[in-house]
């Protein structure tokens, strides 16, 4: 089982990441659940999702305690969350940034997610649109296939910035 | 005319609540409270101000509040209110609901209640919609509003709540909004200095429920009212007295679409549905000039 | 085609497929999403039921009772308080005899406010006449709810079934979903009682003693009598659409020396820790109770029973263990966890077993020294 956690805050899209994640992870012909935490946190707040993608049926509830692999959609966060936690030796971290970040025995990598939204102008309500391109940010390192990501973000969103959003993410990320 | 209250420096409500930017709930309680003073308590049903206080075991309200089911905030304070009067004491009971708390589901506590003459003062903060539960319709959206729960616009009118607690003939009844703070505060000091039920209606717009940005909370309530969308008045046994802010309306309303427009959730109203509403408003507005008339 | 969806949606997704003629409803989180969908199906012209938005749960249980005795199809949603609230209604509908359909997304009551998942709000309903089955899939959830209206609409049962998933743990998470055609699955609806102006009767007047005793009996036979239909409808979906479900899902019991009992989530949850268990050499085996009323006959005999309880009778014990206890002799450690959504892992799980007290009753978190 590949065991995912994204890190972001209430309203910037961490729930549709997990959510088209599991999706194409469907369209591969593997099994996956996207679960939400629900805390009683205020709005903005950092929250996570998990992920879980695995050959067979997930019979799994709990949260995630030791990821392979932590996503960071806001840098921010770090600030205040020990976004490493858990994160299995080796694990891989994906933050979304202009610069690179190191993370000492882990595999690092960073892609500009919001650039790439700004780039396409996939701004709702004056926010960039994260989730589709880390989509193809997470297909470039082989979580998911190219043509299931991009079939999961067509079958959730009609607008196909989103998928130009997706494939530019999936260029500019290191392998 | 209207003088300038002294409004104290006292907060009750602490910084670090959990409500969101731009949030006009928490704006009319901060002053509910600072006109209420230190010796009150707030009974709260299930609503934006249960969870604005943050998680247990803390509390951003610097005033007792008690928190009880969602159907019951007028039964609790009325037991609250005839414990607290049998022991001598005049601690003010303040009911502080929304809108469905208090149009839908507590209707009937809160008609009993007032039936009752419980020595109490209810406040709906009305922002319009079911806020806690992510915005489904009450019985106080009005109509045309997209809510959850009407996602093409409501098709029913806004129940005129205010109408039913006249009808119980309370010694004192008013309206407010979170965009005119001292009018509030004034009514709310006023309101505690009667004996029996009192009610308090304030309009308090609310940025992702009505789905315009969160700087804009107190533009949009002055919208309501300079639109004759909200009216502000008092009641007091039974004499009408219409708001200045209110008076310059029914001589000269602005556009209800200037009230609409900045609202998403208005998005694709149809020309008919505004029509209706503007009908409802000049209806609503010649029955309470005609009413002050009167009275 | 391969969807993937949120436990709530699935139930509203069954809901479309079966075109209640009302649907009375009251948002609650965390089942507020089951009703948006309608709402939203309904004024998009998806599905041609009368969705009626009423002002509390007591209304929207008595609306549903309104509308069934008129003889058409039923159903509502809701949670925790919503279904306190409901509860002199939900008496009613089961002793109107009123097949309606309820799904109760497990929350914990308050005091204080807590919306996470907890069994003791559908627990409370237990005497009240109504089938409940508990799921622990999205995909059990839209299958359970579609199979509620042919037990409930059975000549034999003529009695409301709830469905219950796990607040946010299960309401929230997205998993793979099959939607199914439903065709003749679920037939017409014929209530033998429903209103008929030309044949006036009058329902639920003043009545004696022997006839209320009478009454009382009836719905007790025909729950007996649900054993039947919902086996048989069980089997008649899983001829059709392939997938099986029973009063229990067992998973490795047959040669287990303990048994997990739970239900929900972490009755599936459990399975992981029986694999864990497993390896280490305990022979566990999980038992995932689906249908606590009717309560079925429990295969436990010579096995230690490890049961979890997600709810509390207070000054009795966990409600399921109690149920358990009253059925077998076997030894029985009861867990109480997850009360107010405490978080319990499979490994939390293979810890109670490999820690059991057999007769002893343990609060997780509480009293940790087992
Ligand atoms: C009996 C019952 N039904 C439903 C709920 C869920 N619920 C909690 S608050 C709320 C809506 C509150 O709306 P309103 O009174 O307008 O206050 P607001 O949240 O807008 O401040 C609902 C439906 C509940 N707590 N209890
Ligand atoms: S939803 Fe509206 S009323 Fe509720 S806390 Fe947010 S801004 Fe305030
Ligand atoms: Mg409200």
């Amino acid at each position: 089982m590949f065991e995912i956690r994204i890190h972001s805050r209430g309203g910037q899209g961490g729930v549709t990441a997990a959510r088209l994640l599991a999706l194409a992870a469907i369209h591969d012909g593997k099994y996956a659940t996207a679960a939400p935490f629900y805390g009683a946190e205020r709005r903005g707040a950092p929250i996570v999702s998990f992920v879980r993608i695995d050959d067979r049926p997930i019979r799994i509830y709990s949260q995630i305690k030791k990821p392979d692999m932590v996503i960071v959609l806001d840098a921010s966060v770090m600030d205040v969350v020990d976004v490493l936690q858990g994160l299995k030796t080796g694990g891989r971290v994906l933050v979304n940034s202009a610069h690179p970040r190191e993370f000492k025995g882990f595999t690092s990598g960073h892609v500009d997610l919001t650039g790439i939204a700004l780039k396409e102008n996939l701004v709702v309500a004056g926010s960039p649109i994260l989730n589709t391109p880390v989509i193809g940010a997470l297909a470039k390192q082989g979580i998911v296939s190219v043509d299931s990501a991009k079939k999961a973000i067509r079958e959730m969103f009609s607008d196909e910035r989103n998928v130009k959003a997706a494939e530019t993410a999936y260029e500019e990320m290191s392998a | 005319m209207d003088t300038i209250p002294e409004i104290p420096k006292e907060e009750y409500i602490l910084k670090c609540t959990s409500a969101c930017a731009g949030c006009s709930d928490s704006l009319a309680l901060r002053y509910v409270l600072k006109a209420a003073g230190p010796d009150t308590v707030l009974v709260v049903p299930a609503c934006c101000t249960s969870v604005i206080q943050g998680i247990y075991p803390n509390t951003a309200f610097n005033v007792p509040v008690y928190n009880i089911a969602f159907a019951s905030a007028a039964a609790c304070a009325s037991g609250m209110s005839n414990a607290f009067r049998a022991a001598g004491k005049k601690t003010n009971v303040i009911a502080y609901a929304g809108d469905g708390g208090t149009l839908d589901i507590g209707i009937q506590a809160m008609s009993g209640a007032f039936e009752r003459g419980t020595d109490f003062l209810y406040i709906c903060y009305d922002n319009e919609a079911y806020g806690n539960t992510g915005m489904q319709r009450s019985g106080g959206t009005p109509l045309g509003a997209r809510t959850t729960t009407t996602p093409t616009g409501k098709t029913d009118n806004k129940k005129d709540i205010d109408a039913i607690i006249a009808a119980h003939d309370p010694p004192y009844q008013a309206t407010a909004c979170a965009a005119y703070p001292q009018d509030l505060f004034k009514k709310v000091t006023k309101a505690l200095t009667f004996r029996g039920p009192t009610f308090i209606h304030i309009l308090a717009p609310c940025p992702p429920g009505w789905r315009y940005s969160t700087e804009k909370s107190v533009e949009m309530g002055k919208l309501a009212v300079k639109s004759g969308m909200w009216v502000l008045y008092e009641r007091e046994y039974g004499k009408l007295t219409i708001g200045a802010q209110s008076k310059a309306a029914i001589k000269k309303p602005i556009p209800l679409e200037d009230y609409l427009a900045p609202q998403g959730r208005f998005k694709g109203i149809d020309p008919k549905t505004v029509d209706i509403l503007k009908q409802r408003i000049a209806k609503n507005l010649a029955k309470l000039a005609a009413e002050e008339a009167a009275s | 085609m391969k969807k993937i969806s949120t436990g709530n949606k699935a139930v509203a997704e069954a809901v479309k497929q079966i075109v209640p003629a009302v649907v009375a409803a009251y948002p609650i989180t965390p089942q507020t999403e089951i009703v948006e969908q309608i709402a939203e199906f309904v004024s998009s012209g998806e599905l041609k039921s009368r969705y009626i938005a009423v002002e509390s749960e007591h209304s929207a249980m008595a609306a549903c009772i309104g509308a069934s005795i008129t003889g058409v199809r039923t159903f509502t949603a809701t949670s925790s308080h919503g279904l306190l609230y409901m509860h002199e209604m939900t008496n009613w509908a089961a002793g109107a005899r009123l097949p309606i359909v309820m799904a109760n997304v497990n929350r914990s009551l308050g005091p204080g406010w807590n919306i996470w998942a907890e069994h003791t709000d559908a627990l409370q309903e237990r005497d009240t006449g109504w089938l409940q089955v508990y799921v622990s899939t999205v995909q059990e959830a839209y299958d359970a709810t579609i199979m509620a209206f042919r037990i409930a609409e059975h000549n034999d049962v003529l009695l409301p079934v709830m469905v219950n998933l796990d607040g946010f743990l299960l309401s929230h998470i997205m998993q793979p979903l099959d939607t199914v055609d439903v065709g003749d699955f679920v037939p017409p609806i014929q209530l033998p009682h429903a209103i008929d102006v030309k044949n006036p009767t009058g329902y639920g007047g003043l009545t004696g003693p022997d006839q209320q005793f009478k009454f009382r009996w009836d719905i007790e036979r025909s729950i007996r009598d649900s054993v039947k239909v919902i086996e048989a409808t069980e089997k008649e979906f899983a001829k059709r659409f392939g997938r099986k479900y029973g009063f229990t899902e067992d998973y490795q019991c047959a040669d287990a020396d303990v048994i997990i009992v739970a239900m929900g989530t972490l009755g599936k949850e459990a399975e992981v820790a029986v694999d864990l268990l497993r390896k280490e050499g305990i022979k566990a085996g999980s038992m995932r109770l689906r249908w606590l009323r009717p309560f079925p006959k429990l295969d436990l005999k010579g096995k230690q029973v490890v049961v979890i309880d997600r709810d509390y009778s207070f000054g009795r014990g966990g409600i399921l263990a109690t149920e358990i206890m009253a059925q077998t002799k076997e030894d029985v450690f009861s867990v109480i966890a997850g009360l107010g959504g405490q978080e319990v892992t499979y490994e939390d799980v293979a810890g109670f077993v490999r820690k059991r007290r057999m007769g002893e009753e343990f609060w997780f978190g509480v009293n940790n020294n087992v």
